[in-house]
């Protein structure tokens, strides 16, 4: 049985951005969940493969690691975080 | 317990008017007043640092600011809390974060405006770059994110 493929828009944010090279883009992956995603996205942009990942929010809003993506879910990947 | 504080938390891309944010806070059942201010400070783990950056995805930022201040009011007897972060560039000794909270008697006001701070810096989606004088820039807690031609000095 086919694995429907799904279409998820990235926002990459601070060293991710930086290191990904684009703030946003739009991915079309059969990942099952947003750690899936994470890993599928270091092999396409390779400076990533050493960052280890943070926090994760799916659609404005925190989400875990193992939350299964749906298809049109924007996925933001957060480095840790640095107010103040 | 309940009570009805007026409330506001907002991201600011230049300088935050102190006089402003002060005057927000006046209210005639309040006889204090707490505000601290985070300020752009010339070194950090030993680097000397010369300017920052802060990055915020603002609609979850003003979304989780909101909360905190919200969190506070029901934690603590105050009667007005706000707070501004600033985004974009900033100089040394500008004010990054303005925390202000009023109530009744001070101790409130000191631990809600402590909450409040100790908060916004761990759970606001905003992140910080330092620009040291040596040349380099490097985003905060974010080591293990650093490039590696970032210092070029790590091996292969």
């Amino acid at each position: 049985m086919a694995i429907p493929v799904k279409v998820i828009e990235i926002k990459w944010f601070a060293a991710y951005r930086e290191a990904a090279g684009v703030a946003t883009e739009t991915a079309r992956t059969d990942a099952a969940t947003a750690a899936e995603l994470f890993v599928e996205m270091q092999r396409k942009h390779p400076a990533l493969a050493s960052f280890s990942a943070a926090l994760l929010a799916i659609n404005d809003e925190m989400a875990d690691w193992n939350r299964t993506l749906q298809d049109g879910d924007e996925v933001l990947f957060f480095p840790p975080v640095a107010g103040g | 317990m309940i009570n009805s504080a007026t409330q506001g938390f907002w991201l600011a891309d230049s300088a935050i008017d102190a006089t402003a944010f002060r005057e927000q806070l006046g209210d005639e059942s309040c006889g204090a007043c707490v505000i601290f201010e985070g300020r752009v400070r010339n070194h950090n783990e030993g680097r000397a640092v010369l300017r920052l950056a802060y990055e915020a995805h603002a609609p979850m930022a003003l979304k989780e600011g909101a909360m905190i201040l919200q969190e506070a009011t029901q934690r603590f007897a105050i009667s007005k809390a706000a707070a501004v972060h600033r985004q974009g560039e900033l100089a040394l000794t500008e004010a990054a974060v303005v925390v202000g909270v009023a109530s009744a008697h001070r101790d409130a006001a000191f631990q809600a405006c402590r909450y409040i701070i100790d908060e916004i810096k761990h759970r606001l989606p905003i992140w910080k770059k330092e620009y040291y004088a040596d040349g380099t820039a490097e985003w905060v807690n974010c080591r293990q994110c650093a490039a590696p031609h970032a210092h070029g000095e790590t091996p292969g």
